[in-house]
């Protein structure tokens, strides 16, 4: 009983853990009765958040373990002797973002490297980034992977610093000394202008990145207060953020209350005057960059007409034939819709959504947006014409895109692009050389730009994690000696513990209001909670 | 004699763990409730009660590493494969708001599945690679006919420049 209790508390011996687990399954499956208080031991000890009566489905709680070790027991063997010989010197990463790009490649060097640890240090107090600020509230499916990254955040190898910015509380020089590997996945936090003389001035354009986070509950956006008291809002832009948000300004706010869109955004939602959404993009029909499940859920939206311009869609149907599949069903379901559409425009009561295709913006006035009337290339790309059009415009959303910034003086950033310079998520060393930053790495938006679903930045924070592997085992990144890690020193750091009260906490909130939680927007009150 | 105990365990990992994983069933059914519907991964959990419900398939990772495995009817081809240790994600937990569970089926199974429906034809739609033979593995659940079936998981992009670089040979 000694042996086992001591090798769960010994953290160099973590990885063997699943031995232990192993173990006491055989124990229990020869019935030694003795052995199930050291089984529950390894269980509550390898996962706090099973922390249950042990009555209560033990049997649950150990596949629940299965499931996560499994990985771990087919290659135990080669596993175990890594993790003799290398007790000494842990290999030390630093992943700086908890988005998506980070847990998922957390999760693969976790698994893959049995002698490393991951630290994540987030600039936030709460983790999942996009994942909690970005995905629409009223797609609360796709947040399910939040339960894949918390078992990779309770994976006993992983520490969590929420609460840390890069280049203000710590240095990249800072993390690169103090571990073996840094992994940049910061994400996209700015967005593309659309280069107009009073873009920036004028108070009705705003930008939809800010009007998401506004609706989302990021810290400091619920400073935004949109003017929804206008008819018409113009969105520049069709991706599927710009849907998300026609989608947030047109739905009923019935639905939106059983989600956890923020109190003070369902407040001003509940008295939008707005009736009338404008969805415009430069090019055509063909290359209309949102996808067809939002544009589904746009057609079947309750009380909204989706009104096509018949003119938009000269040509087209005679082209869908020769369209790959995703591009095809997409043109069919907008000509489906265009050929359901009621003559006579819109009853006076209902809101509607209006797609508008080859219009560039030009100019802003107020309530008011000029755009060029766009023709286009055999490259497909739009050129404005001499003519233009007036749209009406009490509000503008620019929604054309995202891009990262450069957090810290020490990286190799392309503004232009508005990503980190790289190769293959090595990040390369400024100047024109091909030479890499040994030891430092990028995945996600800021490695690759802002695009792709959720499974691109899995495949590529995988392949990127894959190459960090790679580079330790071929001593591309020096491992002989040891480094210190992170120490939080007396900064206010949330651990994964400090998140938990806070998940608690707004869960908690929520169920009162009928909603999956209430976020905690302030960043002090997040800090309070989490108790530090 | 715990100690001698855990020596021995640690000696014969390999033994142990084939032991692990053909945990009688009863010890499932006693602690849950369990229906072929549920949707979370412990049906998937429960051996085949009788030969009649086996149902043999092999997964090709994006390695071309094969993984064959013993499932029964019923079972939803991504929990099975977590159970299996194949690499097969499932980010939005079968819920059909993701396409981590892409996968291709040999051509002459795929008239044996159920046809997508168009929420699942709508993501596929999005999933990189996309093929004639594309499925998400989430909305496969084994039935009898499909003995023999071989899942292959695409293969993760290799090029993930938004611009289109490529990268120089050094």
């Amino acid at each position: 009983m000694l042996a086992a209790v001591n090798l769960n508390l010994a953290p160099s011996c973590w990885p063997v853990l699943p031995h232990v687990q192993n173990f006491a399954l055989a124990c229990e499956r020869s019935h030694l009765a003795l052995c199930f208080g050291l089984c529950h031991f390894s269980i509550t000890k390898l996962s706090p958040k099973t922390n249950m009566s042990f009555t209560r489905s033990f049997v649950y709680s150990r596949h629940k373990l299965l499931n996560i070790y499994s990985c771990n027991l087919s290659t135990s063997a080669i596993k175990y002797q890594n993790v003799q010989q290398s007790t000494a010197a842990v290999k030390r990463i630093c992943i700086v973002g908890a988005g998506p790009a980070g847990f998922y490649a957390a999760q693969y060097l976790l698994k893959q490297l049995s002698d490393c640890t991951v630290d994540i240090v987030e600039k936030l107090p709460v983790p999942f980034g996009l994942v909690r600020f970005g995905v629409a509230p009223d797609h609360p499916e796709v947040k399910n992977v939040i339960n894949t990254f918390t078992k990779t955040a309770e994976h006993p190898r992983l520490r969590f610093f929420g609460n840390v910015t890069l280049g203000e509380d710590v240095s990249l020089q800072e993390l690169r000394d103090r571990y073996h590997a840094v992994l940049l996945t910061y994400g996209a936090d700015q967005d593309r202008e659309l280069q107009l003389d009073n873009e920036r001035q004028a108070p009705h354009v705003i930008s939809a990145r800010k009007f998401v986070a506004w609706y989302n509950g990021l810290p400091g956006a619920e400073q935004l207060q949109p003017d929804l008291s206008g008819r018409d809002v113009t969105i520049v832009g069709q991706g599927n953020v710009a849907v998300d948000v026609a989608r947030m300004l047109l739905s009923p706010i019935d639905t939106l209350k059983l989600t956890d869109t923020t109190e003070y955004a369902l407040e001003a939602l509940a008295r939008s005057k707005v009736e009338r959404v404008h969805l415009v993009g430069r090019r055509g029909p063909l290359q209309a960059a949102f996808t067809i499940k939002e544009l589904r859920e746009m057609l079947k939206l309750p009380n909204v007409e989706t009104c096509w311009r018949a003119a938009d869609f000269t040509g087209i149907a005679e082209q869908v034939d020769k369209l790959q599949r995703p591009r095809r069903r997409l043109t069919e379901l907008m000509l489906k819709s265009l050929g359901e559409q009621r003559k006579p425009r819109a009853a006076a009561n209902g809101k509607q959504f209006l797609p508008i295709f080859l219009r560039a913006p030009k100019a802003i006035a107020a309530n008011e947006m000029e755009f060029s009337i766009t023709e286009l290339q055999e490259n497909e790309a739009a050129v404005a014409t001499e003519a233009s059009e007036r749209l009406p415009a009490d509000l503008i959303l620019r929604s054309i895109g995202y891009k990262s910034s450069c957090a810290d003086a020490g990286i190799n950033f392309d503004p232009k692009r508005g990503h980190v310079c790289n190769r293959q998520g090595r990040v390369l060393k400024p100047g024109e050389s091909d030479a890499v930053e040994p030891g430092l790495y990028v995945a996600g938006w800021l490695c690759t730009g802002p695009t792709g679903v959720i499974l691109t930045t899995m495949n590529g924070a995988f392949a990127v994690a894959k190459t960090i592997c790679d580079d330790i085992a071929n001593k591309a990144v020096d491992t002989a000696s040891a480094k210190p890690g992170f120490e939080p020193g007396s900064r206010r750091i949330v651990n994964w513990e400090g998140w938990r009260r806070i998940d608690q906490h707004e869960s908690e909130a929520g169920k009162a209001k009928g909603k999956p939680r209430e976020k905690i927007v302030s960043t002090e009150q997040m800090l309070r909670i989490a108790g530090v | 004699m715990f100690c001698l105990l855990l020596r021995h365990t640690r000696n014969s990992r390999q033994l142990l763990f084939k032991q692990v994983l053909k945990l009688p069933a009863y010890t499932v059914k006693n602690a849950l409730h369990t229906t072929r519907f549920l949707r979370h991964g412990e049906y998937e959990w429960q051996d085949p009660k009788s030969p009649d419900e086996i149902v043999n398939i092999t997964y090709v990772d994006k390695e071309g590493k094969r993984t064959k495995v013993q499932g029964k009817v019923g079972d939803n081809v991504l929990y099975l494969a977590h159970r299996h240790g194949v690499e097969m994600e499932g980010a939005c937990e079968a819920s059909l708001a993701c396409t981590t569970c892409h996968v291709y089926v040999q051509h002459n199974y795929l008239e044996k599945l159920n046809e997508a429906d168009e929420k699942e034809d709508d993501l596929l739609d999005m999933a990189p690679f996309l093929r004639e033979n594309s499925r998400l593995g989430c909305q496969i659940v084994l039935e009898k006919s499909m003995e023999g079936m071989e899942l292959v998981l695409p293969q993760a992009t290799r090029n993930f420049y938004v611009d289109g670089h490529k990268p120089k040979p050094h």
